[in-house]
Formats: C-alpha cells, structure tokens, sequence
C-alpha cells in the first residue's frame, strides 16, 4: 500500500517537473514574440511621419524609475521563493504583497506615460515609430499586469490552501515569469529608452 | 449594440453565395436532428466533447479536418469550375465571390484541414508509441482541440454572417489593409487564425514536454519510432514558429482596428515587414506539416516492407536537419520584392540545401522497400505514389529556389502547381496513409481495401490531371487566382485540370464509400489481437481501441522496434503478477466553455462588438484562472477495474487463438 502512495507521490512530483519545463517553452515561445516586436520595433524608428520622435517624448528618468521599481520587484519575488522553500507561510505572503506593490507602481507610471503621450497628440495611430513604441512596451506592460492578477490569485492561495506541493510549483512559475519580464524590461530600456534618448 | 452588424450582413447579394450559406446552416442542422434522432446529446458531452483522453481529442481532431476536407475541396472545385469555362467571360462567379473562395481555399486546407488532421494523428498514436498514459497537460490539449475548432467555425460562419476575406491565404498588406479592404472579411480571417494559431503553439509545447519527459522506461531517444521523431521536431517547430504568425496577424489587426500604421502605405507604415513576419512563421509551417507526414510513410513503408527502416539513425539527422534549415529559407517567398541580390542569394542557397536531407529520406524509404516482403496495402500505395510525386515536386521547388527563375515563375500558377505537388503527395497522402493504417487501433476495426485502393487511384490520377497543366500554364505566364481571361491557348489546359479536380471528386467519394463499407462490415474485420498488421511499434502491443490507460502495465522498452522485440522475446503477452491502481485526468468542461469563449470573442472583435468581445474575454479570463487553481484533476482506475478490463481482453485474445487453431 506504502508503495503504490509513494508511487503517487512520485508521479505528482514528475508531473510538476513537466509543468515546469512546459512553462519553460512557453516563455521562449513568449520570447520569440518580443524578439520579433523589438525588430519591428528596431526598423520602424526612424518612421516618425513628421511626428514626434523619441528625443521629443521619452523622459529618462520616468523609464530609470520603471526600471528600479521593477528590478527590485524581481528581488522581492526572490525573497518570497525562498521564504516558499522554509515554509514560512507569512514571510511569502508579505515579500508577495510587496512585489505586487513595486509592479502596480511599475504600471502606474508606464500607463501615466502613455497617457501623457496620447494628451500630446502622439498616440499609437500617430506614426509607424509610435505603433511599433506602444505596441512593444503595450505588451510588456500588458504581460506585467497579467502577472499582478497572478500574484493576487497566488497570495489568496497561499492564504487559504497554505505551501502544498501545488501552490509551490505554481509559485515557481510565476517567478519563471516574473523574472522573465525583467529581462524583456531590460531590452526596452536598452533598444527603445536609451537610444531614443541619446 | 451590435457594431457594424446589420441585417445586410445576410449573403443575399448572388445566389450561389446564399446556397453557400443554406448547405452550412441546413448542414449544422441536420447533424443536429440526428444527435437527438439518437438521444446521443448527453453521450456525446460526457465521453466526447469535454473528454481529456488523448485518443478521443485525436479523433475529434480528425473529424474536424475531414469536414473541412470537404468544405476545402468544395472551394477548390469551384475555382477550376470557373477558370475551365471563364474564357472572354465571366464564368459564373463574380470577382469579388472568387476571391473569397480562393483566400478560404487556403486558409482551410492550412490551417483547418491539414493542422487538425496532423494533430489529430500525432495525439492518438504518439502517447502510444512511447508507451505513456496520456500527455504530458491533458487539459491544455482538450483547450487546443476547441480553440482550433472555434477558429474554424468563424471560418464556417463567414458563410452565413457577412463575406470571407479576398486578400488570399497570406493576407498581404496593403490590400488587407483597412482602407482597400474595409469589410469583416479580413478580420475574418485575422481571427480564425488568431485563435487557432494559439491553440497550435499550446499543441506544440504540449508534445515537446510528453515527447521528452514521459517516454516508457528504457526508451532512448535513439529508440524513439521515425514518428515520434518528426512529432518532435514537428512540436518544436509548431512552439517557436506560430508565435510569429500571432505577431503578424496580430499587428495587421492593430493596424486595421485601432488605425495603428505597421503596414499601411501612409504615416511611416513598412508593409515589407509583413511577409517577413508572416513567412518567418509560413516557411516551418511546411515542415511543420510535411514532417509527421514523413514519419508516418517511414512506419507504414518498414510495416508493410516486413523489414527494419533503413538508416534510421540518418533519418533523424536528416529530420532535425530539416526542422533547423526550414527557419532560415523564409525570404524565397518573396524573392521579387526587391532584397539586394546578394540576401536573395544567400536564401536561394539555404533553400536549395534543405533539399539535401529531404532527398536523404526518399533514399531510406527505398531502401526499406530494396528486398522487402512489400504488401499492398493503401496506405502503403499511398506512400509509394507519394514517393514518386514528391520528387517532381521537389524538383520545380529547387527551380524556384534559384532567384532569376523565380523572377520568371513568380504569382503564376507554376507556383500553384509546385505547392500543391508538394502538400498533396507530401502532406495529405502521408495523413492518409496514417488515416488507414491507424484506424484498426484506434476504432478496433480495419478500413475496406478495396475502397481505399479505389481512392488512391484517383487521388493519384486526379491529381497528375489537375495540376502538370499548371506547370505548363504557369511557362505560359498565367498569373495565379484569375477569375477570367483572354487568352484562348489557356483553355484547354484549365480543362484537363478540372477535369483532374472532378477525378479527385470520386477520389474523396470512394473515401466515404470505404468509411460506409467498413462500418457496415465491422463486425467481419473486428481487430481483436490489437496487431493487425504485425507491427513493430508499441501502439500495437495494447488492445484496439486501447483502454483508457492505453497500457495496464508500462512496457519495457529494449530495442527501437520494442514490440517487435517483445514478440520475438515471446513477451507481448505476458500478464503482471498484480495490477496497480492507475491515475488518470478527469474530464473537463472548461475546455469547451473556452473554445466557445474565444469564439463569440473572435465574432465579437470582427463586428466591433466592443462589450460583448470584453464580457467573453472576462470569461475566457475567469475560466483559466478557476481551471489553474484546481488541484484535484484526477481520478483513480482501481486496480480491481484494471484487472477486469484486461482479463476480459485476455480472454477475447484466447478465445480467437483458439479459433485460429
């Protein structure tokens, strides 16, 4: 009998194991979609139209603000994974509710931006330059936000069904995820923010 | 209320377009009545359509692509109907009708007729061959199933409810583009493929991860059969490919809903980029095709030759040769869009290259035949008559890879020919061939020879008349999808290929008649040692159909032939001491109920009906997130259920040795 449950329990943890790796896949495939935005992203710069260009519309220190909140949201998200590996129930939900706080702030500003861009006359339907801008860091963001619901749904998990072997893996893809965002934050900084700028 | 929805949408505007939308409505409701003629409604629901059992998926898969067979071919004859008697006239379709048929023609056969059919078959058989229970996310794989059938049903609707796109399966910007093409057409044809693109890459992940973490124990990857193989290769493709077509299509719709300028001619917009995203997708989408396609003419040519496949080890080089190259010939779709001559160079040599190790294949296949004990069965005629087609296909495609001739042979119907000569031989008759060979294990019964011969025949013979005219046409220069001409010298040759479409006609009925024939009959052809055709591979050491759990007891695997192996080692019918309590996922309805979601939300952003596409986007949201919290998807077969199903198919297998003796 003792045999056949732990022949279940192994299972269980295969099955996990999978979901990881097919997480995996699906955040490459996620990357191929980036890395095709960048491109488009990359040749449509200079496709202004008469319309502002990035010189004109890009504030440096806004996007330093984004990168810094979402940065250490990643450490933040490092902190609650650890704390999931002890078990303190607590400590996750705390480091979990901070990381939701800096990427809300994350979002809050992009949207401000885009808002304030929009107000000035150059929004997506400007130019090609502005559709490829906000279609690129539109899906970023848009990715961000889809992780703030995920970490509420995770925190009301952790809360009601406690560190199970379920709510743990599930934990461990969304940092996949988190962390991932991260990185494609860090390509925007550096292919539209910076050059735009300089 | 209801967007730009009005009662004008109704195809009232020719008759044939408003038969068009009677055949599709008194179609879906005829399949209707006979559900509930039957009282098969509540069967249908619990055993099928919220089934997560890889087999059953298959099978719907399957069914979908057969039903959009017809409805593809029903488009194809439509068009060599009108070019065979549109001389000086204007035949019987109106352009604007023509170009509906041509651009669902297309779309069909790619994306709902020929995807569904290769992944109907890679779901039932590949669990099997690797000796797994099921895959790797059941539930992500009933998703799949219903977001490609949603996709396929806007496709269907677009009969009904306002016109189809007529900018071609490709979709080129800027005659997509929202101001030459302001109707829901090509929206369309956005959606349909949106959402069944998703339902795609998900497909391909899904396989990636059973291919590679759930094989039966002591099955190397070196021991894996040539279908798992190209499955493989063919899910890789599938993961990393469609995202591209998602951004391609999903930035036309930027472009076209929300005034956005990727592609337009005006306000900065680079329509080149279009075909570059599109075929950076559209390129390993044909090896996504044709490569289970190839791995299923490797099983079926080593079965029937009675003989091991010769240079396995280097058809799975040549296989993941393939998959790498197809990502880097993309551009030969549009040599004549004026790249300098040195980037058309370099494509036109990666192009010619991929040819190497497809060649490599034609050589293993007959070199398994060289000395073979070769029976005749269908599906082994079909791979024969696709060995010797293909070739020529092969042939005018290293023709066209050369940049100077493609200048010449470019938008004509040569190119019609030459793809048509590739995914016909290569890709339908290799589904086929799979269709006949696999039936007996997945329904317990085997398709009737006769008919099944009789269809190929006039596949083959259809084919060869409906498409070396093209060849010939496309050196007379006629330009691909007209829908009238001048030039009497182009007649007769649009002739012979409608008449090869009509041969194809009776190709496809003497399908039906052997699906008619063998239901009828199944009761004489009932397979039950599960081994009709002394297989060699896995799937044919379980029962047919297989039980639920495919396999009471995980087979050992010791050679790359391992049921073979078992039968020659006088174990394929060995019995476990016990049996085991088995885990299998429970069925589920969410899958449906987001298919449906995605549906009416595709429906929705067509007719910008703004909160109709938020409520079922909210829904679609609110389902993935109830299904990802459920941790209890399984159910327990105990071992006492496990043990009477096989004990009563252990003592069917006696009962019919005994015959036998």
């Amino acid at each position: 009998m003792s045999a056949a449950v732990t022949a279940h329990e192994s299972e269980a943890a295969a099955t996990h194991e999978q979901r990881a790796f097919g997480f995996w896949l699906y955040l490459m495939g996620d990357a191929v979609i980036f890395a095709l935005l960048f491109a488009t992203y990359v040749i449509m710069v200079k496709n202004t139209a008469g319309g502002p260009g990035g010189k004109d519309l890009f504030d440096l220190r806004n996007a330093g603000i984004e990168t810094a909140l979402l940065l250490v949201s990643s450490t933040t998200f490092g902190l609650a994974s650890l704390c999931s590996k002890t078990g303190n129930r607590g400590a996750v939900l705390a480091w979990l509710l901070v990381t939701f706080v800096l990427g809300a702030g994350f979002v809050f500003l992009e949207l401000r931006e885009f808002a304030g861009m929009i107000r000035i006359g150059a929004g997506p339907d400007r130019s090609g330059f502005l559709s490829a801008f906000f279609t690129l860091v539109g899906t970023h963001g848009l990715h961000v936000s889809v992780g703030l619901t995920w970490i509420l749904i995770l925190c009301g998990q952790v809360m009601l069904k406690g560190l199970s072997v379920p709510v743990t893996s599930r934990l461990f893809r969304l940092g996949l995820f988190w962390h991932f965002l991260d990185i494609a934050w860090v390509g925007i900084f550096s292919i539209v923010y910076l050059p735009g700028l300089l | 209320m209801f967007g730009r929805l009005t009662i004008e949408a109704l195809p009232l505007y020719s008759a044939i377009a408003a038969g068009g939308a009677a055949v599709t409505v008194g179609g879906a409701l005829l399949v209707a009545i006979v559900i509930t003629w039957l009282g098969a409604w509540r069967y249908l629901w619990t055993d099928w359509l919220t089934s997560v059992d890889h087999k059953r998926i298959g099978v719907m898969y399957i069914v979908l692509a057969l039903i959009m067979l017809l409805r593809g071919f029903v488009d194809a004859i439509m068009m060599r109907a009108q070019q065979a008697m549109a001389l000086n006239s204007g035949g019987y379709l109106p352009p604007e009708h023509f170009d509906q048929i041509f651009s669902s023609h297309g779309t069909i056969m790619i994306f709902f007729m020929a995807m569904p059919f290769m992944t109907g078959l890679i779901n039932i058989i590949v669990p099997l061959q690797i000796g797994t229970r099921d895959v790797a996310f059941p539930f992500l794989n009933s998703l799949s199933l219903w977001l490609t059938a949603s996709g396929a049903g806007l496709v269907m609707l677009s009969l009904v409810i306002g016109k189809f796109s007529t900018a071609g399966w490709t979709g080129y910007p800027p005659y997509s583009g929202v101001e030459a093409n302001p109707g829901v057409g090509v929206d369309y044809w956005i959606w349909a493929i949106l959402i069944s693109g998703v339902g795609s890459t998900l497909s391909g992940i899904n396989f990636i991860v059973t291919i590679l973490k759930r094989r039966a124990p002591g099955m190397t990857l070196m021991r894996m059969t040539p279908f798992v193989w190209t499955a493989l290769c063919a899910s890789v493709l599938m993961a990393f490919a469609f995202p591209a077509l998602t951004v391609a299509c999903g930035l036309l719709a930027l472009d076209r809903t929300f005034g956005m300028h990727f592609f337009t001619n005006a306000h900065g917009g680079n329509m080149m980029n279009y075909p570059n995203l599109f075929w950076i997708w559209g390129h390993p989408e044909v090896y996504i095709l044709i490569l289970p396609a190839f791995g299923i003419f490797s099983e079926v040519v080593s079965t029937f030759s009675r003989k091991r496949l010769f240079g396995y080890e280097s058809l799975v080089y040549a296989t993941a040769a393939i998959a790498i190259l197809s990502f880097t010939v993309w551009l030969h779709h549009f040599f004549t869009m004026g790249s300098s001559a040195n980037v058309n160079a370099f494509f036109g040599i990666t192009t010619m290259i991929i040819a190497v190790p497809t060649g490599v294949k034609v050589f293993n296949w007959l070199l398994t035949m060289y000395r073979g004990r070769i029976d005749f069965h269908p599906s082994m005629m079909w791979t024969i008559g696709f060995m010797v087609t293909f070739v020529i296909g092969g042939m005018t495609g290293v023709l066209l890879a050369i940049p100077s001739a493609d200048f010449l042979m470019h938008n004509t119907t040569f190119l019609v020919a030459h793809f048509h000569n590739m995914i016909i031989p290569g890709v339908l008759f290799g589904y086929l061939a799979g269709y006949m060979y696999w039936f007996p294990k997945a329904f317990g019964f085997a398709l009737d020879r006769k008919w099944g011969l009789a269809s190929f025949w006039c596949w083959m013979i259809g084919f060869y008349l409906a498409f070396m005219p093209l060849y010939l046409l496309g050196f007379k220069g006629m330009p691909r999808r007209m829908e009238q001409y001048n030039d009497p010298s182009w007649q007769p040759y649009l002739m012979v290929a409608a008449s090869g479409a009509f041969v194809v006609l009776l190709g496809i009925a003497a399908m039906v008649m052997q699906l008619y024939v063998s239901v009828r009959d199944r009761k004489k052809t009932a397979d039950v040692t599960g081994d009709p055709f002394d297989g060699r591979t896995l799937e044919w050491a379980t029962s047919s159909p297989p039980p639920a759990y495919n396999f009471a007891v995980l087979p050992e695997v010791r050679d790359r032939e391992a049921f073979l192996d078992m039968k020659e080692r006088g174990v394929e019918r060995q019995r476990p001491a016990a049996y085991e309590d088995i885990h299998m996922p429970r069925n589920s309805m969410v899958g449906v109920a987001m298919g449906a979601f995605a549906f009416a939300f595709g429906f929705a952003m067509i007719w910008h009906i703004w909160w109709l596409a938020a409520a079922c986007g909210l829904a679609m949201w609110v389902a993935m997130i109830a299904r990802s919290s459920d941790d209890d998807a399984e159910f327990r077969i105990s071992a006492a259920e496990v043990k009477q199903i096989e004990d009563a198919r252990f003592r069917a297998l006696g009962s019919q040795a005994g015959r036998r003796a």
